[in-house]
């Protein structure tokens, strides 16, 4: 199921994080890639470098537009003055998903530039269902809401971060960007299994995921996006894509970025373990 | 949990272990956060504190380094900690973070004694240039727009992008070496990776002496520029950009100029030729 109405029908392969010291390399070198992830919010300005780079960007490859300030999770209403300038990146992308983050992030206006987690509460999973359709809607193209990694769990919670994830994406009908490395942060750093995880997401509704390298301390994990993938969460893609099927993939690398071709050899990675599954669906049909 | 997360940290980076309200922060913390087999809730909610303000000073330590050179590390430390305090962030993108600075520095001029006017300025000029890189551009005039005009008198806007500065001091020459001495950039990307404490950076350029300069920052194809202009100049684009005709804003300009022996017209005429060519005059 790798085109699914969560990612605009599209198989779009293997993708990289288009980042600021990777300009010059990709518009002199043109890479081939087969598709980039830009964060939507550093292209919603009105002029200058940020949308020339952008536009040039986009005569050559296929992007996808991934947000980190729309914030379903928080209390207060959709920013409109936000909807409308993502709307215009939108048109300009032809971006045919977009995501943003399961979280909330601003209180009355003031913005912590953070993916902050939420209660796991059907209260909470019922307004920011409603948001996301809203947004949806509004914005006229899919939408895949991520888990985020986090480092506190809520007493209010009644139910696990998957299952509420589950009720979101349900309510809201609306796709699953599968962050694979988030889930296994947090799973360490809340000691719950990250299998149960993955078995238990509505797999149709998976319309990408994302790969990442993170850092590990004394006592938790941070979700620090500057090293290669880890072993155990490569693990964890295989077995993430045995449930869902070949899905568009991108690798995050936010931090201490080596060259464009070190990022895309890590990312490329991640073929293999699609190949393999080919191979035993191949030998499953045979 | 919104307020514990904006509360300053301690000088050791450390969430405050008591509330606003006097409360310990660690019977706050556990009234909504488990803690784990590892971490209390106090240690817990401090990650998400140090998040906030490690993201947000980083901010400022990138689109401010004239300032935190004027004013010294640990001095901007506090400043931009009380800035941020009472000017939280109200935009959905870091780029806006310093919209208010000015503004609190005039309010507050505390935090910049004794160095109140080199800083008002420098602040001034960075976030000029900040504002420059990425604000709109409109479609430069051309001589068909001006051809239309039945009124006799010449209307001209300014590109949304410029900034005119006057300032009593030379802050463009210091900054331009305070880059070459540490090659800067523009602020780090909005990303949802963990960021490490901001660094503090020593540097040492003399401070700019005081001067009057009248600049334009700008950008031309689609790069950061600032430039020099005479004070006249600087006197006739500001006329302009408030909605002067052209003319008027000319004779106003010169009227007031102090400068004897000029050729104001082919002086004028070269000013404007050489605005019109960077495309300074949209529609």
């Amino acid at each position: 199921m790798p085109a699914n109405a969560f990612n605009g029908f599209t198989d779009y392969g293997i993708g990289l994080g288009l980042r600021v010291p990777h300009y010059q390399h990709i518009l002199e070198k043109k890479p081939v890639c087969d598709w980039f992830e830009i964060i939507s919010e550093n292209f919603m300005v009105d002029g200058g470098r940020p949308l020339e780079v952008l536009d040039r960007i986009l005569e050559q490859y296929r992007v996808v537009q991934h947000g980190v300030a729309i914030y379903f999770g928080s209390a207060e209403k959709l920013n409109r003055e936000h909807l409308k300038k993502l709307k215009r990146l939108v048109k300009r992308t032809n971006t045919p998903w977009l995501s943003d983050h399961l979280c909330w992030g601003s209180v009355d206006g003031s913005y912590s530039h953070d993916l902050l987690p939420m209660p796991y509460t059907f209260a909470s999973a019922r307004v920011t269902a409603q948001k996301i359709r809203e947004a949806r809607d509004y914005l006229e193209v899919p939408i895949c809401v991520e888990n985020v990694s986090s480092y506190a769990e809520f007493h209010a919670s009644d139910m696990t971060e998957w299952e509420f994830l589950s009720e979101v994406v349900e309510r809201a009908d609306c796709g699953i960007l599968l962050d694979v490395n988030n889930i296994y942060v947090s799973s360490q750093n809340h000691n719950f299994d990250p299998y149960d995880y993955l078995n238990n997401v509505p797999h149709h509704r998976v319309g990408q995921i994302h790969i990442a390298g993170h850092s590990k301390y004394e006592k938790y994990i941070l979700d620090t996006h500057d090293h290669p993938v880890l072993d155990p969460v490569w693990k964890m893609y295989a077995h993430a894509i045995k449930l869902t099927g070949h899905t568009a993939t991108l690798l995050e690398w936010d931090d201490h970025i080596p060259s464009f071709d070190e990022v895309h050899h890590e990312a490329l990675k991640a073929r293999k373990f699609q190949k393999n599954l080919s191979q035993k669906v191949a030998k499953a049909v045979a | 949990m919104a307020k514990a997360i904006f509360r300053p940290l301690t000088a050791d980076w450390d969430m405050q272990k008591k509330s606003a309200a006097g409360t310990d922060m660690d019977v706050v913390a556990n009234t909504f956060i488990k803690p784990n087999d590892r971490l209390s809730a106090f240690e817990r909610l401090e990650l998400y504190n140090r998040q906030y303000w490690f993201r947000l000073l980083d901010c400022m330590y990138e689109d401010y380094p004239g300032l935190q050179a004027v004013l010294g590390g640990s001095k901007f430390l506090k400043l931009a900690t009380a800035y941020l305090t009472r000017y939280p962030s109200k935009s959905f993108t870091l780029r806006n973070l310093g919209r208010r600075l000015e503004q609190f520095l005039r309010d507050e001029p505390e935090w910049i004694t004794p160095r109140e006017a080199l800083a008002i300025d420098i602040t001034r000029f960075e976030w000029a240039q900040i504002f420059a890189f990425d604000e709109a551009a409109k479609p430069p005039v051309t001589p068909d727009d001006l051809l239309d005009n039945k009124t006799g008198r010449i209307f001209l806007s300014l590109q949304p992008y410029i900034c005119l500065l006057e300032l009593d001091y030379a802050v463009d020459e210091f900054l331009i070496a305070l880059k070459n001495l540490e090659s800067g950039g523009l602020r780090t990307e909005a990303s949802n990776a963990m960021d490490a404490a901001p660094e503090t950076k020593k540097r040492r350029i003399p401070l700019p002496k005081k001067k009057k300069i009248f600049l334009a920052v700008h950008r031309h194809e689609n790069t950061l520029y600032h430039k020099r202009l005479e004070p006249e100049a600087f006197a006739i684009l500001t006329a302009i950009g408030k909605g002067k005709d052209v003319e008027t804003a000319c004779i106003r300009a010169v009227t007031a100029s102090r400068r004897k022996n000029i050729d104001w017209p082919a002086e004028i005429k070269s000013w404007f030729e050489n605005w019109s060519s960077l495309g300074w005059f949209c529609r």
